[in-house]
């Protein structure tokens, strides 16, 4: 994996993450959520979903919660994503948590997200080609 | 038999070819039939069908939200267009999501003709895309059942 002078990451060539990946992934749409699933696991990855923020934290209450990544949707009834990441950086969980935005989202918006506990931020739709080189820099950093 | 199976795999490459030259599809659909594979060989067809059934009931609260007699609230009606975008993006129906980029315009403008024809356009550019995925899927069903493969299309 190789990083441009830019900084920008350039497309590993592997298909599947370095490890089995254990995901949550929160998102409050049914098709996004059954995409990203089948996205986790076209990478060898395994995944959970939960609805919405809420879900994700009420999953890591009891403290036995172990995802190695939560791909956290930003736009969510009960709970949205931002509220969600700052709980659970709170609550110490330090899982990988990648933010996934609407391209409509502006700058400040997207800031705003990160600064809540995100490791990144990918606009939708995502795919393979966008999540995997992301992940795997991810892994190695 | 080789003949014919050779006649509709050619015959299902233009056609696929002709939905991305026209614009019902993106890279997206492209990216969506990736991850088809043995172990989950309808999943293109489950995606689609969520995507058709979001289709139908956020058009529906579209059309409540700007009968409203009295105040129209856009805001609703730009949450819903919202969401059909998030859907259409994901599955990639080109058409429909540049539609509601629009539609997000004039919901924002408080154009309430504006929203009205954005409503109409996006009712027949998703059931045109519906007819012609029907009509693909139909040509990969023949394809199979005349004992071939189905052939790789990209955009």
């Amino acid at each position: 994996m190789a990083t441009t002078s830019t900084g920008a990451i350039e497309k590993t060539k592997s298909v599947e993450v370095k490890k089995k990946l254990n995901v949550l992934i929160v998102d409050d749409d049914t098709l996004t959520r059954k995409l990203h699933e089948s996205i986790i696991k076209a990478i060898g990855g395994i995944s959970q979903t939960a609805k919405n923020g809420e879900e994700a934290v009420n999953i890591h209450q009891n403290g036995n919660a172990s995802f190695d990544l939560i791909l956290m949707d930003k736009e969510m009834p009960e709970m949205d994503g931002l509220s969600a990441t700052k709980k659970l950086r709170e609550m110490k969980v330090t899982s990988m948590i990648i933010g996934v935005t609407s391209l409509a989202d502006n700058e400040v918006e997207r800031k705003a997200f990160m600064e809540a506990g995100l490791n990144h931020c990918l606009a939708k739709p995502l795919n393979k080609d966008k999540i995997l080189p992301l992940i795997n820099s991810l892994m190695d950093a | 038999m080789d003949a014919l199976v050779a006649q509709l795999q050619m015959q299902y490459r233009n056609y696929t070819a002709s939905l991305y030259q026209q614009g019902f599809l993106d890279d997206q659909f492209t990216e969506l039939k990736k991850l088809q594979d043995d172990a989950s060989p309808d999943f293109v067809a489950e995606v689609l069908s969520l995507f058709f059934e979001d289709c139908v009931k956020l058009i529906g609260n579209m059309a409540r939200a700007l009968d409203q007699t009295g105040t129209v609230d856009f805001s609703q009606v730009g949450a819903s267009v919202h969401q059909l975008k998030g859907s259409s993006s994901s599955v990639g129906a080109k058409r429909v999501k540049g539609l509601c980029v629009t539609f997000k315009e004039y919901c924002e403008a408080n154009n309430y003709e504006g929203c009205v024809r954005c409503l109409q356009q996006i009712d027949i550019e998703y059931k045109a895309l519906k007819t012609k995925l029907q009509d693909m899927f139909n040509l990969e069903k023949q394809i199979v059942q005349a004992g071939g493969k189905v052939p790789q299309v990209d955009n």
